[in-house]
């Protein structure tokens, strides 16, 4: 292949699979769309519903008393399950972490951190409050299992990237496993394992003002039911004060995060 | 009696094609062991099996009475306290200050617990400044061991290495990541640390003038064997073209 005869086709040609993958997902969307049955009149009538929607929010009504305790249920809810998941996160994420682990051991990590990724918080808090009745204690266990799931995923994850030769020396001073873990492991993660505790508290944060619309605690049932009374100024409420929840959280992330690194 | 006597060391990464064949050699009493040769001869992993980082196929290694090549667990453990490694790339826990990486040589001799809450004894934190002292780099105590230079570094991991108390002391080389001058310092503090402790070094070593003038005796290792075991003033051209092949790249 001489030098002229190079040209944009020669490394760029646009292959034939690549062409067929787009058609295949633009024939899909209309597919879909069409067996929805969504069209631009209902997208149009839709519109129209939602504006009323709308209109039905203003003026926001904050008078009724439960918002607050609801609030803070949330709040508690969402510190607790971090802790809990954390705490449980940790021992898991090391024994998954296939450098360190032999490979049985870390498939049995695995399989609890994909049982625990596997479900939607949502769908655990409709089995939990069937388990352990309604209220706060089936959305903990709810919001518990998925911070194990991601926590345990993240920092397993991490521990896998770290540097095998910082750990070499460290075992090569005779430590003990627990020690190598203390002094080669910890150091090289904590940075990041801040991070995903931060992200994993923001996070159980937001879903256990939702936990409650299955009857799981917080402001969720506080939420739904506003909805199911058509009260729409106290939904606006409501959801008013759920940001400002998470915004707060938000803030105090970056000031947690602040301190610890 | 010898500090580490080590027989017919056989290691095979791939069954039938052994990297070191049948090594065996004496260290004793103190100063620096030199060992040189071609780089994929085995130095490393002669270095390395001796404290088990890489495990012998077959062969013995006693030291202070016990074959290091049959233990595992908790012995293995108590073994590797008493021999100190430095390494090529410093492998300082680069997120730990200094100070950490110093005392991270005592925690063979520390319980989970302390070693988590950092409890170490008043006595090691007063040894690690001390050695720190000695290298140079007190002022340096706080700081995180990623801030510091190559040859700052190595000076840490030896101090590291020296603070196990260790009663050999094993060296995978140490000057090569680092410039002539550099490395000259780092031969030197290795020397005078070993022999102020009286601790017996073994050394895999790329530059042979290095390993010559700071060595007591050198070892020529070639194609996993040992070729030449002898004093450094016995090592002429003759010698070096058996250990590495060739000639061209000699001096003239």
């Amino acid at each position: 292949m001489n030098t002229a005869s190079v040209t944009r086709d020669t490394f760029f040609a646009p292959t034939l699979g690549k062409r067929i993958a787009m058609i295949g997902v633009l024939v899909y969307v209309v597919y879909a769309a069409a067996t929805l049955g969504l069209s631009l009149e209902r997208v149009e009538k839709g519109i129209g519903y939602g504006a009323r929607f709308l209109a039905g929010f203003f003026p926001p009504s904050f008078t009724e008393t439960d918002i607050l305790p609801g609030l803070l249920e949330s709040l508690q809810i969402a510190f607790l399950s971090s802790l809990f998941g954390t705490v449980l996160a940790v021992p898991i994420a090391v024994l998954a972490a296939r450098n360190l682990m032999p490979t049985w051991v870390t498939w049995i990590a695995r399989l609890i951190i994909i049982f625990c990724r596997s479900f939607h918080p949502v769908i655990i808090a409709i089995i939990a409050v069937k388990a352990v009745g309604f209220g706060a204690a089936a959305g903990i266990i709810a919001l518990t299992f998925a911070s194990v799931g991601f926590v345990g995923k993240l920092l397993s994850e991490a521990i896998e990237e770290i540097s095998l030769k910082q750990i070499e020396a460290v075992r090569a001073t005779g430590a003990s496993f627990m020690n190598v873990i203390a002094f080669g492991v910890i150091p090289q993660v904590m940075n990041r394992f801040i991070g995903f505790v931060a992200y994993e508290t923001d996070s159980n944060l937001r879903n256990s003002t939702m936990v409650g619309v299955v009857g799981a605690g917080g402001i969720g049932g506080t939420l739904f039911s506003a909805f199911q009374r058509f009260d729409y100024s106290f939904v606006a409420g409501i959801i008013i004060c759920i940001i400002a929840l998470v915004m707060i959280g938000e803030v105090l992330q970056i000031y947690v995060k602040r301190v610890f690194r | 009696m010898s500090t580490l006597s080590i027989k017919h060391l056989v290691k095979e990464y791939v069954p039938g094609k052994p990297v070191l064949k049948d090594i065996s050699l004496d260290i004793e009493g103190r100063g620096i062991t030199a060992i040189i040769g071609p780089s994929g001869t085995g130095k490393s992993t002669l270095i390395r099996c001796i404290n088990r980082l890489i495990n012998p196929t077959s062969g013995e290694m006693i030291f202070e009475g016990q074959d290091l090549a049959k233990l595992s667990g908790q012995p293995l453990r108590e073994a590797r306290r008493r021999i100190g490694m430095v390494f090529q790339e410093y492998n300082l826990v680069e997120r730990l200050t200094v100070m950490e990486n110093v005392l991270s040589g005592r925690l063979g001799y520390m319980g989970a617990w302390d070693a988590w809450r950092r409890n170490f004894k008043d006595s090691d934190i007063q040894k690690a400044f001390a050695l720190l002292t000695r290298v140079g780099l007190a002022d340096f105590a706080n700081r995180r061991a990623d801030e510091l230079s190559g040859g700052q570094r190595q000076r840490v991991g030896i101090a590291r290495a020296v603070m196990q108390s260790p009663g050999l002391l094993l060296a995978d080389e140490p000057t090569s990541s680092l410039d002539p001058k550099t490395s000259v310092e780092i031969m030197e503090v290795m020397r005078d640390l070993a022999a102020e402790n009286d601790i017996p070094v073994m050394i895999n070593i790329h530059q042979v003038d290095l390993g010559k003038r700071y060595a007591q005796r050198v070892i020529g290792m070639s194609g996993g064997l040992v070729v030449y075991d002898g004093a450094p003033s016995g090592m002429d051209d003759e010698i070096l073209k058996k250990i590495y092949g060739g000639e061209s790249w000699l001096a003239t």
